[in-house]
């Protein structure tokens, strides 16, 4: 039934009748040129300064699977042999900036699969690898199970003696991975090992959880910086995960000249996967890693942008009508 | 009554139950059962009068409208999906989260739907305990009671001004004649008041209403929605059967006026009402565009399968190509390893949840958001708003905005919908002698049949008299004049009646400024125009209130309107005509500015007060109401002082004519008869409405013998309008003509200029008319439907081959033009107005039947499109329908009708596009329509801008929502390539989901609502930029996949450029997904920033509102979520993120890399400027004034000829048409015979200029 009381007259507002003030962007060459042009130099900028960064980064990687074209290691190719140490030789012409970063590279390893340990339903999350005849397994779950286990020693050859260059494996992993995701059960009796109690190692390891590091006692557990480098699940099949920092000592300030030796605990297969492994030392800059794409990229499409506004004042000077004025 | 009574009564209701499947309904009075339990109640089965609009209960609303939610594919789609994360070897992703989505898609709707429930919930409510008196047998008086109480059988009294509870058989009335007035606005919309009688033989001699006594059993038929039918019988005690109709029912939801108290017993309650039963919900339609949409979501199913069959597929090759298993190809947790192809297979489904999001779901709640915010502008247009009836547009169909920007052809009615149907008397021809023509001199010879003629027009109509003293909202303050006092200056009734038809046609001129002819003619007698001042001055009112009496007058311009109300205000005899149709009290307020004043009307008498100020008061026999089959109504009197029983008659031309008593003695009655037709023939060829009075005097035998036959006519129940027609019949032979009467019916206003804009905006108009030809012709020309240029084609014939021939024949003619709009396809802008002679085609019911009979639908189809305009006159309701079936099916091309009229329902459920026109005529039309309008140029704003809006809007939305969700999805799919097919996604679930419920969806939601692409002023300047919507330009299937390819442009540049930048280093998963979720939030934001043509401060608020909520929410979420995602989860990525350079830097390069293509080509089209929407955008940023100047310009580019300097103002060229017609033809043709529907063979009738020189051309 009406109301016959009210108007029914709509508001007379500018909402109501679509009348906002509003701002009415034509897209013209006119008023696009200078926006290409600005946008353009500053990509070509930032592009200069980002391949100047880059290009000052140094990046020494070496592959040592010891198949295919790597020829280090390939003693140790052979799974029958272990343990297995092998030496991989570099020299270095030039100081290497410090601090140098140690990383430890797979290719072809899918960490990012579903099921295999990241995106997979928490309550199966460690299935199969949850339970070892019917004890729990810790850390449980595959990702823990393949930890990557190949352990490295750098030495400087000094006057053909080795030197030890000290490898700093504090702070390796993430802070918020190690002071509030993972947490070790409470120490019982001020052991670790006894809160492990009642559990297994997994299936792969040779040692157990709280025994990983026995040269530091507090990184040993979940808190482990190594295992919790390697729960961090890589993004693609090809990544780096850092291994060790080069920061104390005569080598803070990077790794002088000279002829090197890594020596490489090889336990770690890749072969059933067609793996490749491979030991990278790098520097860093405020942009992170060495990245030379990125620089390139910024220059391109700065170098286009500039190439628009151009192609763009020509289009306006054809096609202008005189009637606009901006 | 005594107890055993009572219990045979209530025998005799129990035994009644199984009748219910009867064809009709038995009720009795509920009295005697008063206070017994419901079972015992006699009628009980029958629906009490308590109304429940809602859909749901409290206890109903989940499951039920859950269930209703289901039935949408899309809905069930994503259940499914929703279901497949919980099928373990699918191995999804947090099943529990996937079910927010659709969780959050229901629960919107639901609660929409709720709201809407609670609102009629509320007004159930309202109308339920609305107060009502119904008989106590106890109280032995009415009780106050709500609606809900009352029954089947009740005994109900209303007062005046009291709205009718439910539909009431009337038996007792306080008005002495036993009438009742009602006021049916509420119902149909027509104001006007409307008679109902009380039963016969229910007429109390004292005034008093005893239910009690009231023993007879009520047989009536079954609840029907049809207002206009009701019949049944009353059994009385005594085995008497009295016939009742609708004139003997009050409906539910009148209002009673001009009588104090009414009373009867209910037949029919609540939803069995036949208010109710005409009460449907809005109706559901599906557009053009959701119908395009849904192909496009088939291909978006398509395009799903294939990635998920590439993801099997990659997957099992991926399997196979390690020699051995790797250590990051789990096993299943029984530790055993599935085989590949089985792998690849549950692949697919995960792939299936994974890129779920490429089925853009909530596109569908998205787009009915949209249509609610769209509909809410369209109804609150202030320029779609009309003061009078204090009515805004209504849209009654809520998903079908967007076709009103692609319509291509509108229908329309003439009557009420181009005219005002506001019908002003214009001329009348009496005895033959056409009444403003000079030859026509003396007449005072003729003065009697000057008397009949006018009495008939006063009598023979059903108008009801309301006057001052009864409660209508009308006011009447003091009027200074003695009504009486131009009745001292009279001393013939003949130069009265001269003078005054002098005086009231120059009145009327001046009025409507019409340049009548009357001016033209030199004639004055110096006596008529001596006495012409001061009858002036009276007429001049009785003129003015004559026109605006009628409550329903409308006028749009609001100075003129009050000015009217004046003339309400001055009524001097108090006296207000309410007609059922307007035509009649245009002839009784004609017949009273002669001085025939209709005093008063009840049901068995006629109060008429002659020029010379006697009273007759004519006894009413009968009155025999109009019907559309006999054309024609007849009131039986007797006269007060011959006692003579006559018969007046009035009906169409072609009615009466028939039955005039031609074979006879007099050649002069012929001559009368022919004279009368050649008048009536230039009334119509003038544009107005023609009707032809008519009388026969009765012998007392005659109507004796013919009284009692009706009467058993009346009280049959079976088939009764047939006999009653037949009676009908019957009496109406042999009549002598007495004249006829030009009515004319005015345009509205801005017609011309509408259908002229419509036209420019490449819509074709086809007028569908019920009237006859000329009439038809000649509004046509008026509206400027067919142009003084045009050439038009006739097309009348009954004969099959002759139809065949001219339609071929026919086409030749047109053959110039299909060049030109072969053009015009082509894309030549505009060729339609500057080229070659325009056509118009006129076809006649008749006629058109014929091509459907004959299966020449086609070829008539590509002859009427090469004409400007297609009229076809007196077609039937179901012709138009058809015709608009044919042109929507055969064309393939949007058709909107729009009408005013019961007769108009077909069409206007034909059509994509319904449009009713709350006008005079009821509101039938408007409630089978989509849109309800006020007037017919609302049209104009309401396709133009809002059609163009809302089309545009939707159009864009929906292909943005496509690209939204490829791109965005193709970035998981991209992935898949590192990460083995397994079903990876590299950006955390969560922040996934929300991606597309929260951080995106708003913004396009208020684009489709908001965006304007080009001001209304410049759409309504320029209608020619309507044709983009028409030729859907801005959704085609190339627009379809062009915005796919971007999407996928954008998609692999938004994956590779993050993928490059952190390729070969120590990034973990998520470190990886968050740039690329916030670079793609960025491009699909600024992609939707290119596409929005005006920014607002709404559009600012959500854009930057949008990017805000994502960084808050996902930095909240990474600071939060410790533990969310296993082993590797979001935990304080975001924030590590945001303290890295590298992050922005990517995100910029990316964003400006993924959207220069795009932008450069908006950047070029605008620049170039090639289409008119451009130009027209180009043209809003200008000052108003220079808008204006380049508006004209670009008009005078695109048609030269069309320059509207020569514009004559339609009703000048009209009048001027009328004298020139009016004269050529009574000098060229001398007693034409003109029977212009019985000529067997086709007339082509080429047309030049306004009946100029007229060929014609024989087949």
């Amino acid at each position: 039934m009406k109301n016959q009381g009210t108007t029914n007259r709509p508001d007379n507002t500018a909402f109501d009748q679509q009348r906002l003030p509003a701002w009415q962007p034509v897209l013209s060459a006119g008023i696009v040129i200078p926006g290409f042009l600005l946008v353009g130099l500053a990509f070509i900028g930032i592009g200069v300064a980002l391949f100047v960064t880059s290009r000052s980064i140094q990046v020494l990687e070496n592959d040592y699977t010891g198949t295919g074209s790597s020829v280090h290691c390939s003693e140790c190719v052979n799974p029958k042999t272990t343990p297995c140490t092998c030496q991989l030789n570099f020299s270095l012409s030039a100081l290497f900036q410090g601090p140098v970063f140690l990383y430890y590279g797979l290719s072809n390893y899918f960490q990012n699969v579903r099921g295999y340990g990241s995106l997979r339903r928490p309550s199966s999350s460690c299935a199969p690898y949850q339970y070892d005849q019917n004890t729990t397994i810790a850390p449980c779950g595959s990702v823990a199970n393949s930890m990557f286990n190949d352990t490295f020693t750098l030495y400087q050859l000094v006057n053909a003696t080795r030197k030890t260059v000290p490898l700093d494996g504090k702070g390796i992993a993430w802070w918020t991975d190690y002071n509030i995701k993972f947490r070790n059960p409470p120490e019982v009796d001020g052991s670790l090992a006894a809160a492990f109690n009642g559990t297994v190692k997994p299936v792969n390891w040779p040692k157990p959880v709280y025994d990983l590091d026995p040269t530091n006692p507090a990184n040993n557990g979940f808190l482990n910086q190594d295992f919790l480098v390697w729960m961090r699940t890589a993004a693609l099949p090809d990544f780096w995960k850092l291994y060790r920092r080069i920061t104390e000592g005569e080598y803070a300030s990077g790794l002088p000249a000279g002829n090197y030796t890594l020596e490489i605990q090889y336990n770690y297969p890749v072969a059933n996967f067609a793996g490749r492994k491979s030991v990278i030392f790098s520097n860093t800059s405020w942009m992170g890693g060495k990245n030379q794409f990125l620089g390139i990229a910024y220059l391109v499409t700065g170098s286009l942008c500039v190439v628009m506004s151009a192609v763009m004042l020509i289009v306006y000077a054809k096609f202008n009508s005189p009637d606009e004025d901006f | 009554m005594g107890s055993l009574e009572v219990w045979s009564l209530i025998k005799q209701g129990w035994r009644r139950k199984p009748e219910q499947e009867d064809k009709v309904r038995r009720l009795i009075s509920n009295l005697p059962y008063e206070d017994l339990r419901r079972k015992y109640q006699p009628n009980r089965q029958y629906a009490n009068n308590s109304i429940k609009t809602t859909k749901y209960t409290v206890w109903s609303f989940i499951p039920m409208n859950l269930f209703e939610q289901f039935h949408r594919f899309a809905n069930v789609y994503f259940v499914v999906i929703a279901m497949l994360n919980f099928v373990p070897i699918v191995n999804a992703f947090e099943p529990g989260v996937a079910l927010i989505p659709i969780c959050v898609i229901l629960i919107l709707t639901a609660i929409k739907d709720a709201w809407e429930d609670f609102r009629r919930y509320q007004a159930d409510k309202q109308l339920n305990n609305m107060p009502c008196s119904i008989y106590s047998r106890k109280e032995k008086d009415f009780v106050s009671k709500c609606w809900k109480d009352v029954r089947v059988g009740d005994f109900v009294k209303v007062v005046c001004n009291e709205v009718i509870p439910a539909d009431i058989l009337l038996l007792h009335s306080s008005d002495p004649n036993g009438v009742c007035h009602i006021e049916t606005a509420n119902l149909d919309g027509e104001t006007n008041l409307k008679q109902r009688q009380i039963v016969r033989g229910f007429a109390a001699p004292d005034g008093s209403f005893q239910p009690e006594y009231f023993s007879s059993i009520i047989y009536c038929e079954k609840p029907s929605n049809n207002l206009n039918r009701f019949k049944g019988y009353l059994d009385k005690p005594d085995k008497k059967k009295i016939g009742f109709g609708k004139e003997n029912l009050l409906l539910r939801g009148c209002t009673v006026r001009n009588t104090d108290e009414a009373a009867g017993i209910v037949v029919y309650a609540g939803h069995e009402t036949k208010a109710m039963l005409n009460n449907k919900g809005p109706r559901y339609k599906r557009s053009k565009l959701e119908r395009k949409v849904n192909t496009d979501v088939l291909f978006c199913v398509a395009l799903l399968f294939i990635m998920c069959l590439i993801g099997a597929l990659g997957y099992f090759i991926w399997l196979e190509t390690f020699p051995d298993i790797p250590p990051f190809v789990p096993p299943d947790s029984n530790n055993n390893y599935i085989s590949p192809a089985l792998s690849g297979f549950y692949m697919f489904f995960t792939m299936v949840i994974l890129l779920q999001v490429l089925i853009p779901i909530s596109l569908y709640v998205s787009i009915e958001l949209i249509k609610v915010g769209q509909i809410f502008f369209i109804t609150n247009d202030i320029d779609l708003y009309d003061e009078e009836t204090d009515s805004r547009i209504q849209c009654r169909a809520l998903n079908i905005t967007e076709d009103l920007g692609q319509i291509k052809y509108i229908f329309s009615d003439k009557t009420g919908t181009l005219t005002e149907n506001k019908m002003v008397f214009r001329r009348c021809s009496v005895m033959g002698i056409e009444y403003c023509h000079r030859e026509n001199g003396d007449h005072c010879n003729g003065s009697a049949s000057f008397m009949d003629f006018f009495l008939a027009l006063a009598i023979c109509n059903t108008v009801v008299v309301s006057t001052a003293m009864l409660p209508r909202q009308f006011r009447f303050p003091n009027f200074g004049g003695n009504p009486d006092k131009h009745n001292e200056n009279i001393q013939c009734l003949n130069s009265q009646l001269r003078c005054r038809l002098q005086s009231l046609l120059k009145r009327m001129g001046s009025l409507s400024h019409i340049v009548n002819s009357f001016q033209s003619i030199p004639e004055k007698s110096s006596k008529s125009r001596s006495s012409l001042k001061d009858v002036k001055e009276e007429e001049a009112e009785d003129y003015s209130d004559s026109g605006s009496n009628n409550p329903s007058r409308r006028n749009s311009s609001a100075s003129h309107h009050s000015e009217e109300e004046r003339g309400t205000v001055s009524d001097p005899n108090g006296l207000c005509y309410e007609a059922e149709s307007p035509d009649e009290a245009a002839l009784v307020y004609a017949a009273k500015a002669y001085g025939f004043t209709l005093l008063a009307r009840a049901p068995d008498r006629v109060t008429v007060r002659l020029p010379q100020g006697a009273v007759l008061s004519f006894e009413v026999l009968d009155t025999l109401a109009f019907d559309s089959t006999r054309k024609r109504m007849s009131v039986v009197v007797r006269h007060p002082i011959t006692r003579e029983v006559v018969i007046y008659t009035k009906g169409a031309d072609s009615a009466i004519m028939e039955l005039l008593d031609c074979h006879g003695r007099s050649n002069k009655r012929k001559k009368i008869a022919s004279k009368t037709q050649r008048h009536l023939d230039l009334y119509a060829s003038a544009g107005l409405r023609t009707l032809c009075i008519a009388k026969k005097v009765l012998s007392e035998q005659a109507y004796d013998d013919w009284a009692s036959i009706r009467q058993e006519a009346e009280s049959t129940i079976d088939n009764r309008e047939e006999l009653l027609m037949e009676t009908a019949v019957h009496l109406e032979t042999n009549l002598t003509l007495l004249g006829a009467t030009g009515i004319e019916d005015r345009l509205q206003d801005d017609v011309p200029a509408t259908i002229a804009a419509l036209r420019e905006a490449g819509i074709q108009v086809w007028v569908l008319t019920g009237d006859k030809n000329e009439t038809a012709v000649n509004i046509a020309y008026s509206c400027r439907l067919f142009n003084q240029g045009d050439m038009v084609f006739t097309l009348n014939t009954d004969s099959r081959s002759i139809l065949d021939c001219t339609l071929g024949e026919v086409r030749r003619y047109t053959a110039p033009s299909q060049s030109w709009s072969f053009q015009s396809i082509v894309g030549a802008v505009m060729p339609t107005e500057s080229t070659g002679p325009t056509f118009g085609l006129v076809i006649e019911g008749r006629t058109l039947s014929m091509v459907f009979e004959a299966h020449l639908q086609m070829k008539l189809l590509e002859l009427a499109r090469h004409c400007r305009s297609v009229l076809c006159c007196r077609v039937t309701p179901l012709q138009k329908s058809a015709v608009v079936k044919l042109v929507r099916n055969k064309l393939k091309v949007m058709t909107l009708s729009i009408g005013d009229g019961a007769n108009d329902v077909n069409m206007i459920q034909t059509a994509d596009i319904g449009i009713g026109i709350s006008g005079q005529e009821g509101m039938q039309a408007v409630m089978a329509s989509d849109f309800a309008i006020t007037h017919f140029k609302h049209l104009k704003k309401l396709l133009l801008v809002h059609g163009h809006w809302c089309y545009s809007r939707l159009a864009k939305m929906v292909i943005y929502f496509f690209y939204k969700n490829v791109m965005y999805v193709n970035l998981l799919f991209w992935y898949q390539f590192y990460c083995g097919f397994s079903g990876t996604a590299m950006i955390d679930y969560w922040l996934m989901i929300f991606f597309n419920l929260f951080f995106t969806s708003t913004p396009p939601i208020m684009f489709g609502i908001m965006d304007r692409d080009i001001s209304a002023e410049t759409l309504l300047g320029l209608p020619e930029l309507y044709k983009t919507g028409q030729n859907s330009e801005f959704y085609k299937r190339a627009t379809f996949w062009i915005v796919m390819l971007d999407a996928f442009y954008q998609s692999l540049v938004c994956f590779f450029i993050p993928y490059w930048t952190y390729q070969g280093s120590d990034i973990d998963i998520f470190t990886f997904g968050t740039p690329m979720n916030t670079v793609s939030l960025f491009t699909i934001l600024l992609h939707l920033a290119i596409e929005i043509k005006s920014w607002t401060a709404i559009h600012w608020g959500f854009m930057v509102g949008s990017v805000l909520l994502y960084f808050i929410v996902a930095l909240i979420f990474s600071a939060i979520c410790i533990n969310c995602n296993p082993p590797s989860n979001p935990y304080w990525i975001m924030e590590n993120q945001m303290a890295d350079p590298v992050f922005y830097l990517v995100c910029i390069i990316t964003t400006v890399v993924a959207l220069l293509p795009r932008y450069i080509i908006r950047v070029l089209q605008g620049t170039l400027a090639l289409s008119p929407l451009v130009q027209a955008r180009k043209l809003d940023r200008l000052s108003t004034e220079a808008r204006d100047q380049q508006i004209k310009n670009w008009k005078s580019q695109r048609s030269p000829s069309e320059v509207p300097t020569n514009l004559v103002s339609p009703v000048d060229s009209f009048s001027n048409s009328f004298e020139q017609s009016f004269y050529n033809s009574s000098l060229e043709r001398e007693m034409p015979d003109m029977q212009w529907d019985s000529n067997e063979e086709t007339q082509n009738t080429f047309s030049k200029g306004h009946r100029r020189s007229i060929s014609t051309m024989t087949v």
